[in-house]
């Protein structure tokens, strides 16, 4: 996976003039802007204070939770390019298998909603895995589990959990954009494979 | 101002629990990853403008997505499926909006409401159960989303480029509502 080839037709197996390539290229701004929010997120210009290995690492969690093994293999395989150790690459697995879960979970405001409130668990990163981790990564995991699973859950002592771990209010932004992002990545790339798959 | 406590079509207020940059400290960048410079106003951009090129390519794609009229599904229907989306994630800011925006596309203010009311089993008729079913599959964590979903969209008479739209709309909300649910919280105007 390059970052100037079209991730989503790379996954899904589009290639030039079959039919979805069509259906593709009738909506071409959200084709090319898709890509340029890949870029963005993994590629970009000024990279702020959230390192390349730290974008690779969430993005291998993303869509490792999300079950979508190719799309996690595709993110772990831009996570060695940018120097990380085997050993994160392992912590990350570890992570994926103990935060795998199904969503969407949570709690409503107190109210009439309060009926439709389903419970499920908060991720806390094991021990072993946090050592490996570092605590910004942790942290990371942790809210990452959160923005997957149970988005309503949100409040501000989860960003605050963040700050505490030394990632900014800029750097926050990011890595909601990243977690969010891939939310839709591999659902466009999950969806129109079903619909390849039944011409 | 209120915490909202059910869906609403209503017009609700967006606050954000962390910091937004001022208008005034704002380069051009910044103020070019705005698109719209009228969404200076909006504290949500305007903490989305402290990553400038994720936030003008997240807007670019989600005009595409909702605005381009070349064919494909109705933009009442897009909006369903980002209403939808919203109803089963929990998000009751992008799930105002939205239902607000089916609503007066398609003119069926009272299926709109039963979505927000009973949620996403309430029946709409099976053009809409089908676009609703199928957004429901794709939002869920791990997807749900199967064959028997484009062959039920198929029946009730979307082509392929109309449920390439579904899945568009869908997963642009699956990045939308998680956005909005944790950077700042849903408020409503106090009735006087």
């Amino acid at each position: 996976m390059r970052t100037d080839a079209d991730v989503i037709d790379a996954l899904v197996g589009i290639t030039p003039g079959s039919p979805l390539d069509a259906i593709r290229a009738r909506r071409p701004e959200a084709r090319a802007h898709a890509q340029a929010t890949y870029r963005a997120l993994f590629a970009p210009e000024s990279p702020g204070n959230v390192s390349a290995q730290e974008r690779f690492a969430v993005g291998a969690f993303v869509a490792g939770v999300h079950g979508a093994t190719a799309i996690a293999d595709c993110y772990a395989e831009r996570l060695a390019e940018s120097g990380a150790s085997a050993a994160l690459k392992e912590a990350i697995d570890a992570a994926v298998k103990e935060a795998r879960t199904n969503g969407p979970y949570g709690r409503y405001p107190a109210g009439p909603l309060s009926r439709e409130d389903t419970a499920g668990s908060s991720y806390r990163v094991g021990a072993a895995i946090r050592r490996t981790l570092g605590p910004r990564l942790a942290a990371a995991f942790e809210h990452t589990h959160m923005l997957v699973f149970h988005p309503r859950d949100a409040a501000p002592a989860a960003l605050q959990a963040l700050l505490d771990a030394g990632w900014s209010t800029t750097d926050i932004v990011t890595l909601s954009q990243i977690v969010a992002f891939l939310s839709f990545q591999i659902r466009v790339i999950v969806g129109l494979r079903t619909l390849a798959g039944r011409p | 101002m209120t915490t909202p406590t059910a869906f609403t079509r209503a017009q609700l207020d967006w606050l954000p629990w962390l910091e937004p940059l001022a208008a005034d400290e704002m380069t051009e960048r910044h103020m070019a990853s705005l698109v719209d410079a009228a969404r200076v106003k909006s504290p949500y951009f305007r903490l989305l403008a402290r990553d400038p090129d994720a936030l003008e390519a997240r807007t670019r794609t989600d005009k595409d997505i909702f605005y381009n009229a070349d064919a494909g599904l109705p933009r009442a229907e897009r909006e369903l499926a980002a209403a939808a989306t919203s109803r089963f994630n929990g998000c009751l800011y992008c799930a105002s909006v939205h239902a607000r925006h089916a609503a007066t596309y398609s003119k069926r203010e009272a299926d709109v409401d039963r979505l927000l009311d009973a949620g996403v089993t309430a029946d709409l008729g099976e053009r809409w159960n089908a676009i609703v079913a199928a957004s429901v599959a794709l939002t869920a964590t791990p997807s749900a989303f199967g064959p028997e979903h484009v062959d039920r969209l198929r029946r009730a008479g979307l082509d392929d480029l109309a449920i390439a739209d579904v899945i568009h709309a869908a997963a642009f909300f699956n990045w939308a509502n998680r956005l909005m649910l944790s950077l700042g919280e849903p408020a409503a105007t106090a009735k006087p």
